[in-house]
C-alpha cells in the first residue's frame, strides 16, 4: 500500500466537467497530509487531450483509460477497481455527481473499503476526518474514518478549480474492458428543459421555492413578476410538483443562470439550488428561517413571510 | 413478480433547534417517509395496479419501532407488506454506514428474491446517497442511479430508464432485470393514502426481523464510520437585513430594486 492519492476525473461529451479540476486540488491537499502523490485517471473519450488539459501543477501522474467515449458505469467501476488494484492508494476519491452516485458506491463495496461520500471537507490526521452535512444543510457533521485505505466521494464546488500548467506524467493504463458487464446500456442523452421562454436571458428573475405551499399561490408570484417585469422561476420542489415547467427551473438538475438581480422567495438554499444561481450579481432573499442557508449568499435579506411581504411590494410597484 | 421498496423513516428539523451532544434534540424533529422513498413507493404501486400478472410489492426498512406508524404509510399508499429490521446493535451505532446498510438488506434481498429493487436517491437525513448502487453490486443486480423516468412493465425482462445529469440533461439507458433503480423527485406524483388505504393497512403484515434472524451477527453492522461531531454551521452571511414591518421592508427592497435599473415600467 503507498501514501497516495486516487481522484477519477468526470467528463460528458467531450468537456471535462468543473468537478474534476476541484478533486485536483482536494486530491492535492490530501496527498500531501499523507506524504505520497495525486494520480489522476481520466477514462473514455479524448483521453489523451484530457490528460493535457489535467496536466495542472497539483498533479504527480495522470493514467490514461482509453474505454468507449461517454460514462458507462460498469466500464468507470471496473477500471477504476483495476487501477486501484495496481497503485493501492490509501485514498481513493470521486466525485459526488450524479454519475459519481452510479459508481462510487458500486467500487467502494467491490473493494471492500470505508466509504464517505459528499465530502465538503477532507483532513488526514492519523486518520481520516470527513466534514460532510446532514439534514439538508442544517447541521454539518465532523466523521472520522478507520483505517489506512478508504473511498470519498466529493462535493462539487467546495474545493477551488486548479489550473496553469503542470509537468504531470502522463502513462496509459492498459485495460481490457471486453469481459465488461453490459447489462445497462446508455442508449443516447436528451436536453430537457427547452420551452417557451430562457430563464438564463434574463435580467430579473423572480425565483419561488416551497415556502408557497400551494399551486394557487403562485398567482402571487406572477403579479409580483407583472409588477416588476421579472421572469418567474422556481426551485426543485415546484418543479417537481409539475406547478411549473421544467424550463423554468434553477440549479443542478435544471439551468444555471447568471441575471443581474436573483430575487429568492420561500427558498431556504440547498446546495443542489445554489449551484444554479450564485453567479448572480445581485441575490436578495426572502425566507422565515433567518438560518436558511440561502441567507450565506445573499446580498440583501428580508427575514419574513412571503405572504406579507410580497403584496406589499407589489404595492410599491403599481 | 415482485418488487422490493427500501424505504427509511427520517427526521424533518424545524427551523430553529439545538443539538443535543450528536443528535439533534428530539423536541424539533418531525418523522416522515422520506421524501425520495415516497417516489419509490409510487413507482412500485403504479407498476403493481398496471400490471395483468400479480405482482407483489414488499416495503423493507432499517428502523425502530416506532418507524412502524411511517412504514404503514407506505402500506397504505398501495405495498402490500413490510419488513423491518433492527436490532440493539444497530441502535448502537452513532451513523450507520452503507456498508452496513448493504449488508442487512442483502440479506433481505436474498430471502425476498425480487425482480426488481426500488430506492430513493438518498435519504433526506444521512444523505449517503449510496445504498442501492451498493446493494445492486453486492447481490449481482444491474442498476441506474437517479432515475427520473422509468418505463416498465411488470414481467419485461428490460427497464428503459432515463437518468438526470446535471445541467437538464438526460441520460437514457435500458437496465436488465434483476436491477435496483435509485429514484429522484419528480417522477410520478405521489399520492396521498385513502381512508379505505389506511384502513387496510392496520391488517397488513409488517415483519420484525433482528440481526440474529437474517443470519448476521452485531460486528456487521460495526462500520467503519463514526460520527464524532455535529454542530450548526456558522453562517458566513453578510447579507443586508432589512428590518422592521412588511410594508417598511417591501419599500427598502423596492429601493434596492429601482436602484439596479432591472424594474420594467
Amino acid at each position: 500500500m503507498s501514501e497516495d492519492v486516487l481522484f477519477v476525473a468526470e467528463h460528458r461529451r467531450g468537456d471535462l466537467r468543473d468537478v474534476s479540476y476541484e478533486g485536483i486540488t482536494a486530491g492535492r491537499e490530501l496527498a500531501d497530509a499523507l506524504g505520497g502523490e495525486l494520480h489522476v485517471a481520466v477514462i473514455s473519450g479524448p483521453v489523451e487531450e484530457f490528460a493535457a488539459s489535467l496536466d495542472t501543477p497539483e498533479v504527480d501522474i495522470i493514467h490514461t483509460i482509453d474505454a468507449g467515449e461517454e460514462f458507462d458505469h460498469d466500464t468507470y467501476a471496473a477500471a477504476t477497481e483495476a487501477l486501484h488494484a495496481e497503485l493501492e492508494p490509501a485514498a481513493l476519491l470521486l466525485p459526488n455527481s450524479v454519475n459519481g452516485l452510479d459508481y462510487a458506491p458500486a467500487v467502494a463495496d467491490s473493494l471492500g473499503l470505508p466509504y464517505a461520500t459528499d465530502a465538503v471537507d477532507i483532513a488526514y490526521d492519523d486518520g481520516l476526518v470527513v466534514t460532510r452535512e446532514m439534514y439538508g444543510s442544517k447541521v454539518e457533521t465532523t466523521v472520522e474514518v478507520a483505517g489506512d485505505q478508504f473511498v470519498v466521494s466529493i462535493r462539487s464546488g467546495e474545493w477551488a478549480a486548479a489550473d496553469g500548467a503542470g509537468d504531470a506524467e502522463v502513462t496509459p493504463f492498459e485495460f481490457d474492458d471486453s469481459g465488461v458487464d453490459d447489462g445497462a446500456r446508455v442508449q443516447g442523452f436528451e436536453e430537457v428543459g427547452g420551452g417557451d421562454v430562457d430563464i438564463g436571458e434574463a435580467e430579473f428573475l423572480v425565483s419561488i421555492g416551497r415556502g408557497i405551499e400551494e399551486e394557487e399561490n403562485l398567482d402571487l408570484i406572477r403579479d409580483l413578476c407583472d409588477a416588476t417585469g421579472a421572469t418567474l422561476s422556481a426551485s426543485r420542489p415546484i418543479v417537481d410538483n409539475d406547478w411549473l415547467p421544467k424550463n423554468r427551473q434553477v440549479g443542478q438538475s435544471g439551468k444555471q443562470v447568471t441575471p443581474k438581480v436573483y430575487l429568492a422567495i420561500g427558498i431556504s438554499g440547498a446546495v443542489q439550488h445554489v449551484a444554479g444561481m450564485k453567479g448572480a450579481e445581485t441575490i436578495i432573499a426572502i425566507n422565515t428561517d433567518p438560518n436558511a442557508p440561502i441567507f450565506d449568499i445573499a446580498d440583501y435579506g428580508i427575514v419574513g413571510d412571503l405572504f406579507d411581504v410580497v403584496p406589499a411590494l407589489i404595492e410599491e410597484f403599481n | 413478480m415482485k418488487i422490493l421498496v427500501t424505504v427509511k423513516e427520517v427526521a424533518a428539523v424545524e427551523d430553529e433547534f439545538e443539538i443535543d451532544g450528536l443528535s439533534i434534540d428530539e423536541r424539533y424533529l418531525e418523522y416522515d417517509l422520506n421524501e425520495w422513498d415516497d417516489y419509490a413507493v409510487e413507482a412500485a404501486v403504479q407498476i403493481a395496479e398496471a400490471a395483468d400478472e400479480d405482482v407483489e410489492v414488499v416495503a423493507a426498512t432499517i428502523g425502530p419501532e416506532r418507524s412502524e406508524e411511517t412504514i404503514r404509510m407506505a402500506l397504505a399508499k398501495g405495498a402490500d407488506r413490510a419488513v423491518r429490521v433492527w436490532d440493539d446493535a444497530i441502535a448502537e451505532q452513532t451513523l450507520l454506514d452503507v456498508d452496513a446498510k448493504v449488508s442487512v438488506f442483502e440479506q433481505v434481498v436474498a430471502e425476498e428474491e425480487p425482480d426488481l429493487v426500488l430506492t430513493g436517491v438518498q435519504a433526506a437525513d444521512d444523505a449517503f446517497g449510496a445504498t442501492g448502487v451498493a446493494l445492486a453490486n453486492r447481490v449481482g443486480y444491474q442498476w441506474a442511479a437517479v432515475v427520473n423516468e422509468l418505463d416498465y412493465a411488470a414481467g419485461d425482462d428490460v427497464a428503459t430508464v432515463r437518468r438526470e445529469l446535471e445541467g437538464g440533461i438526460e441520460e437514457i439507458t435500458e437496465v436488465d432485470l434483476p436491477a435496483v433503480l435509485s429514484i429522484q423527485t419528480g417522477i410520478n406524483e405521489p399520492r396521498y393514502a385513502s381512508l379505505r388505504g389506511i384502513r387496510q393497512a392496520q391488517q397488513k403484515e409488517i415483519a420484525p426481523h433482528d440481526l440474529s434472524d437474517l443470519g448476521l451477527d452485531a460486528e456487521t453492522v460495526d462500520g467503519a464510520l463514526e460520527l464524532v461531531d455535529m454542530y450548526e454551521p456558522e453562517s458566513e452571511s453578510d447579507a443586508t437585513i432589512f428590518e422592521g414591518g412588511a410594508e417598511e421592508t417591501a419599500s427598502e427592497l423596492a429601493a434596492v430594486l429601482r436602484e439596479k435599473g432591472v424594474v420594467g415600467e
